[in-house]
């Protein structure tokens, strides 16, 4: 099954309310996937800086000492802030690179989940409520962002199989369903120089979509691409840094509802999951249609 | 008339008090509020009552009914009057995909549209559908009739028996095995009533095309391997 749900906001003020908004939205769809959950945020561009989100099985050891660590490895105005077993480093954007190296130098065993300008990425084993709870997402603000509730069917339960996908800078994937033809196109995709991390098919996607974009197409256009390169079953909902698109396979068996009003652009799986939006009485509500690509941008 | 607020209202009371009606009436109004999205509502009832449900349903409602008269002030989710036998359920607004599914019976409103597959294997349910259609209706549809005022996904009437499909739209492609058939007398009168069960007074019937089986893949027969 898996729940998906996102939220893309058009009125700022309720910016402050988006973590609490997104969190209230997945934990409504637990019982479409208890295995585990994850959610991007995407917040407040800092000026010439980028976030590396990393994750550590062994957080209390690899979080200790690790901005020293980092300052001594040249990465000299590094900030690190801890969430559980997840951490934000802040650094330069022309440090990322070296940042990236120096981290599996000296902390091996750290993965970086995602890289952005805005972007946050938090994902764990477990029910969304514990998961949401764990990183604190509903004391987050942020433009837009998306969630996820993983019932898993194409590789194991794990941290690094849970959504969302992030395979390029303040980019991610959540999908429900599942895709036929993934192995190909992850060979595929690793000949182009294509870093893969898993054995998930949800990731090849979130992956197709990075590589669609790095050839200069926008998201609509890497979507529209998706529908004739991906096979299988899918209900995707995608974010970049000022964007939020969905699609659904021609077949479009997987749900999903979406609501629009002034103030947003929400997806649910279910409609249980928009019920608390503010002015949901009123928005437009409608189900996406199949082979169809829906996407805003700020 | 009694109120169930699901908000504060457990559904299992909710349908444990209309599975506990007398078969054979008197007729009840029953009234639901806050469902928000809720699975199961009203399923599975075999009583003359009148439920009206003020907002939308998640997957599954008025599933199995039978006799009860079941309204939704809002959209339905996947499912909706799945397997009904008899009764009439009214969507006022869109359905979501295999709406009327596998029915046998009874009579399906939706007076918005309907998503994908509306109808799938029905067994003799009417449907009646004053938006469009999704791709894959009335797929292998039994017996019943289809009414759509709107127009029709692709894969109309796919491997279709003995069901009636009547679109007054248009049609983006038929399914195998479904062809366009002409409309005799007593299909206008068919279609006459089926309208006014519905409560469509603005529509004339002849403004309708009726769809059905070639009957070409009813029995084996080695030519029509490939279409198998």
């Amino acid at each position: 099954m898996c729940g998906i749900v996102g939220l893309f906001l058009k009125d700022k003020s309720l910016e402050p309310q988006l973590g609490a908004l997104l969190s209230d939205m997945l934990v409504t769809m637990t019982d479409r996937g208890p295995d585990s959950a994850g959610i991007v945020i995407y917040g407040a561009d800092q000026n010439n800086l980028v976030k590396l989100t990393i994750q550590s099985p062994d957080p209390e050891t690899d979080f200790a000492g690790l901005t020293e660590d980092l300052r001594k490895a040249g990465i000299t105005n590094a900030s690190i802030l801890p969430k559980s077993t997840h951490a934000v480093i802040t650094v330069s954007s022309d440090q990322l690179e070296a940042t990236r190296s120096a981290l599996e130098e000296l902390r091996p065993d750290v993965r970086v989940m995602g890289t952005g300008s805005v972007m946050e990425i938090y994902k764990e084993v477990g029910l969304p409520k514990d998961v949401l709870e764990r990183f604190k997402i509903s004391d987050m603000s942020g433009t837009h962002g998306i969630g996820h509730t993983r019932m898993a069917t194409e590789s194991a339960v794990t941290t690094l199989g849970a959504h969302p996908f992030s395979t390029g800078s303040d980019q991610c994937l959540v999908h429900n369903g599942s895709l036929s033809n993934h192995n190909n196109l992850r060979r595929e995709l690793t000949r182009e120089g294509i870093r893969l991390e898993t054995q998930n098919d949800s990731e090849v996607a979130a992956a197709y979509l990075t590589g669609e974009m790095a050839k200069g197409k926008n998201l609509g256009e890497a979507l529209t691409s998706a529908l004739d390169d991906l096979d299988g079953f899918f209900t995707f909902v995608v974010g970049t840094k000022s964007g939020f698109g969905v699609v659904r396979d021609p077949i479009a068996c997987k749900p999903a509802v979406m609501a629009e009003t002034d103030a947003y652009v929400a997806f649910g799986s279910e409609y249980r999951a928009l019920v608390n939006l503010p002015g949901i009485e009123d928005a437009k509500v409608w189900e996406p249609e199949p082979a169809t690509v829906y996407f805003w941008e700020h | 008339m009694p109120v169930f607020d699901l908000a504060t209202i457990e559904l299992r009371a909710l349908n444990q008090a209309l599975h506990a009606l007398d078969k054979s009436g008197p007729a009840e109004d029953f009234e639901v509020t806050n469902p928000r999205g809720s699975h199961a509502v009203a399923v599975g009832i075999d009583a003359p009552v009148n439920v009206t449900i003020d907002g939308s349903v998640g997957y599954y409602c008025a599933g199995m009914n039978e006799q009860a008269t079941i309204t939704v002030k809002g959209n339905a989710g996947p499912g909706v009057a799945e397997n009904m036998m008899s009764g009439k359920v009214v969507i006022k607004g869109d359905a979501s995909q295999y709406a009327g599914a596998t029915a046998h019976g009874g009579l399906l409103v939706i007076e918005g549209n309907a998503s994908s597959r509306c109808g799938i294997s029905m067994k003799g349910v009417d449907i009646v559908v004053k938006g469009n259609i999704g791709h894959m209706s009335a797929f292998m549809a039994q017996s019943g009739n289809l009414v759509v005022l709107g127009d029709a996904g692709d894969a109309l009437g796919d491997s279709l028996y003995e069901a009636r499909l009547f679109v007054r739209g248009t049609v983006k492609s038929l399914g195998a095995d479904c062809e366009k058939k002409e409309m005799r007398p007593e299909h206008i009168e068919l279609l006459t009533k089926l309208l006014a069960d519905a409560g469509i007074t603005d529509v004339k019937p002849e403004e309708f095309t009726r769809y059905g089986s070639a009957r070409t893949l009813y029995n084996f027969n080695v030519d029509n391997f490939d279409a198998y």
